[in-house]
């Protein structure tokens, strides 16, 4: 089947896909967007975290077919209103922070940490632990990644 | 950072050794372009994957392809008779089929494989493959594997390697007598990244091959040694590596995709699903162990006796270098006069076990350091108390007779935790309702704090840094300096792997600190320069770094002998900072001026100083080079109703000898800890017969960030003097120490006994 969907603002076609294949697949897989990451793929990391017309979903649980004609959003949009070749300022805060190791769960925490933000822009510790329970790290033990949430929503205020 | 006595290094330039300067990989890895594994594409590119054994041990009676290779989309179907060169492989052992031969000893075992134009056809075209087993009873326990009535797994038996240590009098006595029984259940490194690779045939016979690893050369090794090939002909280049921990110091994916590359003509692409990750590397070994410590009224270590059981499951891998670690550390920090430790390593038909980080060490000190909480119970000391007591220092003889040459601050490290301030017992939030985020069970609601009791408990680690017993351990580093577009680089190229522990980031920095240049390139780590050795046992920073800082010197020599014609002058008194060359008068040249279009280079191969095998009889020698030291304090609260445990805070102090970038440093600590933790509470493997009853994320759990509480940190800096910089290595001593004091806060809190990890609710509520 042809799956149709606006990518980061971006109309994208994918032909010849098969109906068993996830949204995070075909981004990955078949229009070269290969940061969502696959981790689990089944829902329980959060490292494929993309918006799904504005909510954010894990693209491995969704099939492919279910986001045609639908707009996403992912790690590799997040700063599409800003200007060329610089970050996001919660992409910033994690680099700076030292919130990035192998790095594998970033583009997931990016993404639930851009969508916590822009509902709350003051979150304390427990709410930003609770708004980022779905998303495992192994690396970090998560300090630093608080600590990156703080830096950015302390900027974006 | 606290007590340094090291003199500082001079900062040559911005960004050096004990700064923290951003990771050069950071950006990529924010945007979603950093390239790993998983995410390698080719145009052409076919999709490989494996059929596995479901069964723990079996024979293999017939395999039929036919409706495999018939599967339209399916390039190549293979099994053990297209190996074309060596059938084994194994990290110390080469007793693992490449491909199963006519046995499988574990469920998951690989007995062929499939490259296809879609994974999905791939996968169809497996299951397809027909294979009749002789299904056998498995071996499943390590003790029992040992027994002489035992089937033998392999042609040598089922010891894989027993580690003896014997010192004093063999029959001592003592005032005090403490003892138990304690299991340490089989654990998953979990990485996030799975194994992958991508597989490029060169179209003359060799292949090129792109894969998230540990340590390169070894894999190169291995995979020439299968393919039939020398190492000309079999390159490897490291991919992105989504954390390690161990876990891919064994082959997994790349002979196989090699095979399908080189038999299809195309490139081959491997990415394990979790579920087949869980199947696709060995995990931490699971032990059982007995333990009796023997102390005067005073609590001062008498004896120790101890027997511990590693459980190898089917294949060696790296098992006698962990009963290696577990035998010679396992008895703790401690000055113990009289010791009789056994530590054996067994095969079964459970998954193959390895390396994981804190090796040996982790299962050892849950029962150490429980042992120590029952001595001081019993002389009436706090937990700490009894560590000071006992605690290694500088000059110490550790259990193997070696003396411990540089800091071991153990009673500093215990007592830094104890004068720490304990978190309050506040659970309401803002507007003073109960916060269930702070309480066991969390958002669940299952408590407002009715049942709850708070525990502390301490505990200590040290374990070996980089590779010991004799192993010639060393890294290559290949340094150059020359003038791009009119500023001074330097590139820097090691085979290190970069796992996500910001190695990258300590070779530029040792780089600016030696030849004064900020501009530091990292080339791609790949097998076109030496062997850096593995991404293990705490050693890059040291290892690799050492060999970094050798190769700095020898450019840097170049470059001052240069200078020193051209100013007239003697090296002496030159120095290299900032991009320039100075003497003391104050006259310079610039680095730019100096080199104009000529490129200093030099590539250094670096050893520390040597180990040597411990005795067969009495695990007596000069085993380990250096010795990381560690202690956690932890805080729970434990619904003692329910079994559900909140870790309220974990502290720790570690002596890192000297940060070379502190931020990383204290990065480690927290993860290492938070993945001890896990062992305490919630992380295991869980076998049924040789089987794995729950290889997803859905069923092992690993902590997320509300089972993560905030983290404490003193890092000490006493520098060792026998290594670069006087570092000592970081990445694995907190995972060792934080799980122990996990165990022994739900003791505190609950009065249990609780010799088994993890904690399972049902062990805290006796409903087991």
């Amino acid at each position: 089947m042809r799956v149709t969907i606006t990518v980061n603002g971006e109309r994208r076609e994918a032909d010849d896909v098969w109906e068993g294949e996830s949204l995070l697949y075909v981004l990955r897989e078949r229009m070269g967007l290969s940061g969502s990451k696959n981790a689990c793929e089944q829902g329980e990391c959060g490292s494929c975290t993309v918006y799904l017309d504005d909510v954010t979903c894990c693209a491995c649980l969704v099939a492919a077919g279910q986001a045609d004609g639908r707009r996403v959003d992912t790690v590799e949009g997040l700063n599409q209103h800003g200007s060329e070749g610089e970050l996001h300022p919660v992409q910033q805060a994690f680099v700076e922070a030292g919130a990035v190791q192998c790095g594998f769960c970033t583009p997931g925490l990016l993404v639930a940490t851009h969508d916590l933000l822009a509902r709350d822009p003051d979150p304390d510790d427990s709410e930003i632990r609770e708004a980022l329970a779905g998303n495992l790290c192994r690396c970090t033990g998560y300090e630093k990644i608080i600590d990156a949430v703080r830096l950015a929503a302390e900027r974006l205020r | 950072m606290t007590g340094s006595t090291t003199e500082r290094t001079r900062v040559g330039a911005p960004g050096g050794v004990g700064e923290s300067p951003l990771r050069p990989d950071g950006i990529l890895k924010v945007t979603g372009e950093f390239a790993y594994g998983s995410d390698l594409w080719m145009d052409d590119m076919l999709w490989g994957v494996t059929l596995r054994s479901p069964h723990p041990y079996a024979r293999i009676v017939r395999v039929d392809l036919t409706e495999a290779l018939r599967t339209a989309g399916v390039f190549a179907v293979l099994t053990h008779d297209d190996v074309p060169g060596s059938k084994f492989f194994g990290l110390e052992h080469q007793d693992q089929p490449v491909l199963a031969i006519d046995t499988v000893r574990y469920q998951g075992e690989p007995v062929a494989l499939v490259a296809a134009d879609h994974p999905e056809t791939a996968h169809r075209a497996a299951q397809k493959i027909v294979v009749e087993y002789d299904v056998l009873e498995p071996v499943t326990d390590a003790r029992t594997a040992l027994l002489p009535d035992a089937p033998r797994l392999h042609p040598g038996g089922n010891l894989v390697r027993h580690v003896k240590v014997r010192t004093g009098n063999p029959h001592p006595t003592a005032e005090i007598v403490v003892s138990g029984d304690y299991e340490v259940g089989m654990q998953d490194q979990a990485f996030l990244g799975p194994e992958s690779g991508l597989a490029v045939p060169d179209g003359t016979g060799g292949v090129d091959l792109y894969v998230a690893t540990q340590w390169l050369h070894v894999d190169q090794r291995q995979v020439c040694a299968a393919l039939g090939l020398g190492p000309d002909r079999v390159r490897l280049q490291l991919a992105g590596v989504g954390g390690a921990f161990g876990g891919r110091e064994d082959l997994s994916m790349h002979v196989h995709g090699c095979l399908l590359a080189l038999h299809t003509g195309k490139p081959v692409k491997m990415v394990y699903n979790r579920e087949e990750s869980f199947f696709g590397h060995v995990h931490r070994h699971p032990a059982s162990m007995h333990y009796e410590y023997g102390a005067d009224r005073d609590g001062k270590l008498v004896y120790a006796r101890a027997t511990v059981h590693l459980d190898g499951g089917a294949y060696a891998s790296s098992t006698p270098a962990v009963v290696g670690n577990a035998g010679t550390m396992g008895l703790g920090p401690y000055e113990i006069p009289n010791i009789a430790m056994d530590c054996y390593g067994a095969y079964t038909n459970n998954p193959p076990c390895g390396a994981m980080r804190g090796f040996g060490s982790v299962q050892t000190a849950f029962a150490v350091e429980a042992v120590m909480d029952k001595l001081a119970a019993a002389v009436g000391v706090d937990p700490v108390e009894i560590r000071v007591r006992n605690g290694f220092s500088e000059g110490s003889r550790a259990p193997t007779g070696q003396v411990i040459d540089s800091a071991a601050p153990v009673a500093e490290l215990v007592e830094r935790l104890r004068a720490m301030p304990l978190p309050g017992l506040d659970r309401l939030d803002q507007r003073g309702q109960v916060d269930l985020r702070r309480l066991p069970g969390g958002v669940a609601n299952t408590t407002h704090g009715e049942g709850v009791r708070r525990g502390v408990g301490y505990a200590v680690a040290y374990k070996n840094v980089a590779f010991s017993e004799g192993f010639d351990d060393y890294s290559t580093a290949r340094v150059r300096l020359g003038i791009v577009g009119h500023e001074p680089v330097v590139t820097v190229h090691t085979a290190a792997a970069e796992v996500g522990q910001g190695l990258v980031t300590i070779e530029q920095q040792i780089c600016r600190t030696e030849l004064g240049v900020e501009s530091v390139v990292v080339a791609p780590k790949d097998t076109q320069v030496g062997s850096a050795g593995s991404s293990s046992a705490s050693r890059q920073t040291y290892v690799t770094g050492g060999a970094v800082k050798a190769a700095c010197e020898s450019v840097r020599r170049m470059v001052l002998a240069r200078a020193a014609e051209r100013l007239g002058t003697d090296e002496a008194g030159l120095r290299l900072e900032d991009g320039a060359v100075s003497d003391r008068t104050g006259a310079a040249i610039t680095l730019v001026d100096l080199l104009g279009t000529d490129v200093v280079e030099d590539t250094v191969e670096w050893r520390h100083r040597p180990t040597y095998p411990i005795d067969p009889e009495t695990g007596q020698g000069d085993a380990h080079v250096q010795y990381a030291f560690a202690a956690h304090r932890a805080v729970v609260d434990v619904d003692v109703e329910l079994g559900l445990v909140k870790v309220v805070e974990l502290a720790c102090t570690q002596d890192v000898g000297r940060a070379l970038n502190p931020s990383a440093v204290v990065g480690q600590i927290q993860g290492g800890s938070t993945q001890g933790m896990g062992l305490a509470l919630m992380e295991e493997i869980q076998i049924v017969e040789g089987r794995i009853t729950n290889p997803s994320f859905t069923d092992y759990l690993i902590p997320t960030i509300l089972d993560t509480p905030p983290m404490p940190i003193e890092v000490l800096e006493y520098a060792d003097p026998h290594a670069p910089y006087g570092l000592r290595g970081v990445g694995e001593a907190p995972t060792i120490s934080s799980g122990p004091a996990v165990a022994a806060a739900v003791r505190a809190a609950t009065g249990l006994d609780l010799r088994r990890v993890p904690i399972r609710p049902e062990d805290v509520t006796g409903t087991r």
